[in-house]
């Protein structure tokens, strides 16, 4: 009995979660009025202490649940940023909920339940609950990709999201089947050691190129992306809004802990792999994404892009400055992605509609300057000007690159993150040097200039030392963790 | 004739190809689809029992268990989003889910 109390004291923001979230489905089924609004602030509050909770925890290592469970620096960190990105993701959402159902209270606790499944699945420990985890997250993205009940690409979305999804789990599932048959145990410590101990057979590269595919699908890499254009597409954008972020994070992070942990020991295969990986999702990002006339596909394919260059990081194995700089990348893409959102969202064609052509960012800085302003500093940052945040993230992912010897991967994506300024500063044209052509309207509301003007904030600040250090300092001692 | 690991290996690799190829190579309905998902599944449960049993170690067992719970899950979230498309639609034809592309 003490034994399970010691250990739920490390799963306690998980716990936390659970509660949450059965405790909010009770209040929005029982509640007469503002019961959807009630529902967004609340689990929008847990969120950010959770996040702080994490942050103020003693960050030492340690595994519970028999070897089930690994909490340390690395997995808190990531839990910060999955807890922060997916607040402001709820919170963005909040005015557009309201228009479109003002007792939809599900769609936050759909949320509060994927990102129990995100901050399990980074914690993972063992394949099963790996795979729990994974399937924890994905269900309730099916869900929420085809919340738009009444609208056909909605729901198209969601078959399609669903069906891929679910392939992929099972690509993912069968690796793992051939894996734990190989090494006679599910637990990652035991799986190391028995691939240290034994020879790497073809059956095992077969298993590793299994699990392998099913995660660089839910990170939507080539050469498993096709998915995610018509998934963001289809959602409704502040839906999009949260699959861009948090899920994306949570994904690439756990491939970290699979590659660096447990298959450390086949790093000649899986090398490789990453190599093509992220060579080939960084060019399809970024030539699909030049000819693109709808806004969504467009951030899609440059998320995609953008997952190939956070995969450089990876590359550095064995050494653990390539992870450091893949962590501030990515919580440098999580902010600047939710900025952009914010300002999409803020912009609405009709009632309750936000703009989807890229058209119709044409003049508004003419009527709206801040929000031109800010979108163009996301754009910027997106793009890789000094001295915005988004500078600093290829820089130091370029520079760990370099430092391991991958002259020429640096070049090719320094090359293509050129090519790819074309579409993000071709917005910036637009807003600021084209005569409006479509009538848009700002809708105004606090959860959306509040993540706006701190995502601005944040990317700004990075003009100061002050503010690097200690970012740096944090993805440092995550990084360094990961190797215990 | 002495049935090996190996034999089992054999057909749950089948079962998952067949699986596989019904997911891909359907123009006409989406609950083969779905039928085709459960089977790669149950593939799946197939090669961890067969390790289980060949190993003495009973995780695998355990492991096929939750996959049948998840399925089950899997399987009521996916006809809760056909059923939700079809009152849109119409149909659920595979060659028709195509309004998007670019």
């Amino acid at each position: 009995m003490n034994l399970i109390f010691e250990n739920i004291i490390f799963l306690s923001s998980e716990i936390i979660l659970v509660l949450t979230a059965v405790v909010l489905l009770m209040v929005g089924a029982f509640k007469k009025k503002n019961n959807a609004k009630i529902v967004v602030y609340f689990s929008f509050i847990v969120l950010i202490l959770l996040s702080i909770m994490e942050m103020l925890v003693p960050w030492s290592s340690v595994t519970i649940f028999n070897n089930s469970i690994i909490q340390n620096g690395y997995t808190r960190f990531v839990k910060i940023m999955i807890y922060f990105s997916s607040s402001f993701a709820i919170i963005l959402s909040s005015r557009w909920l309201m228009k479109y159902d003002d007792k939809a209270f599900e769609y936050p606790i759909l949320i509060l339940f994927s990102v129990l499944g995100m901050s399990l699945m980074v914690s993972a420990n063992d394949l099963i609950t790996l795979y729990l985890a994974i399937e924890l997250q994905s269900l309730p993205l099916y869900v929420l990709a085809s919340f738009k009940r009444n609208n056909t690409e909605s729901s198209e979305a969601g078959v399609k999201y669903f069906v891929l999804g679910a392939l992929s789990s099972s690509l993912f599932l069968f690796g793992a089947s051939i894996v734990y048959g190989f090494s006679s145990s599910v637990e990652f410590g035991e799986i190391y050691q028995s691939l240290q101990a034994s020879e790497i057979n073809t059956a095992l590269i077969i298993g590793l190129v299994f699990v392998l595919s099913g995660l660089i699908f839910k990170i939507s890499a080539v050469p498993f992306h096709m998915w995610t254009p018509d998934v963001y597409q289809g959602s409704a954008t502040p839906v999009t809004a949260f699959f861009a972020t948090a899920p994306k994070l949570a994904a690439l992070c756990m491939l970290i802990n699979i590659l660096f942990g447990p298959l450390s020991g086949m790093s000649d295969s899986w090398y490789q792999i990453i190599f093509f990986v992220s060579m080939a999702s960084i060019a399809l990002g970024t030539f699909s994404a030049i000819r693109q006339t709808n806004i969504k596909r467009l951030l899609a394919y440059s998320s995609i892009a953008h997952m190939g260059f956070a995969l450089i990081g990876l590359l550095s194995f064995p050494n653990l400055d390539g992870i450091q700089s893949l962590l501030l990348y990515m919580l440098i893409y999580l902010v600047t992605t939710l900025g952009v959102f914010s300002c999409i969202i803020s912009l609405e064609i009709t009632e309750g509609e936000s703009i989807t052509k890229i058209d119709d960012f044409s003049g508004i800085s003419k009527n709206y300057p801040f929000t031109a302003f800010t979108m163009a500093m996301f754009m910027f940052s997106y793009a890789g000007i000094p001295p915005l945040g988004g500078f600093f993230a290829k820089y130091l992912i370029f520079r760990s690159a370099i430092d391991n010897g991958l002259i020429f991967l640096s070049v090719f994506g320094l090359v293509l993150s050129v090519v790819g300024a074309f579409y993000y500063i071709r917005i910036v044209k637009l807003m600021y040097f084209d005569e409006p052509k479509t009538i848009v309207k700002k809708s105004f509301s606090k959860g959306l200039s509040f993540t706006n003007t701190i995502c601005l904030i944040f990317i700004i600040s990075f003009i100061f030392i002050i503010t690097i250090a200690p970012i740096t300092e944090l993805t440092e001692t995550a990084a360094i963790s990961l190797a215990n | 004739m002495i049935i090996e690991l190996g034999h089992y290996l054999i057909l749950s690799s089948m079962l998952f190809t067949i699986g596989v190829v019904g997911v891909f190579l359907n123009r006409k309905n989406v609950i083969i689809i779905l039928m085709s998902l459960e089977l790669i599944l149950l593939s799946i449960s197939i090669n961890l029992v067969a390790f289980s049993a060949f190993l003495n170690d009973s995780t695998g067992q355990i492991f096929s268990l939750f996959i049948l719970t998840v399925a089950a899950g899997e399987a009521a979230i996916g006809l809760a989003i056909l059923v939700v498309y079809f009152r849109n639609v119409g149909n659920i034809e595979v060659d028709q889910i195509n309004k998007m592309s670019g």
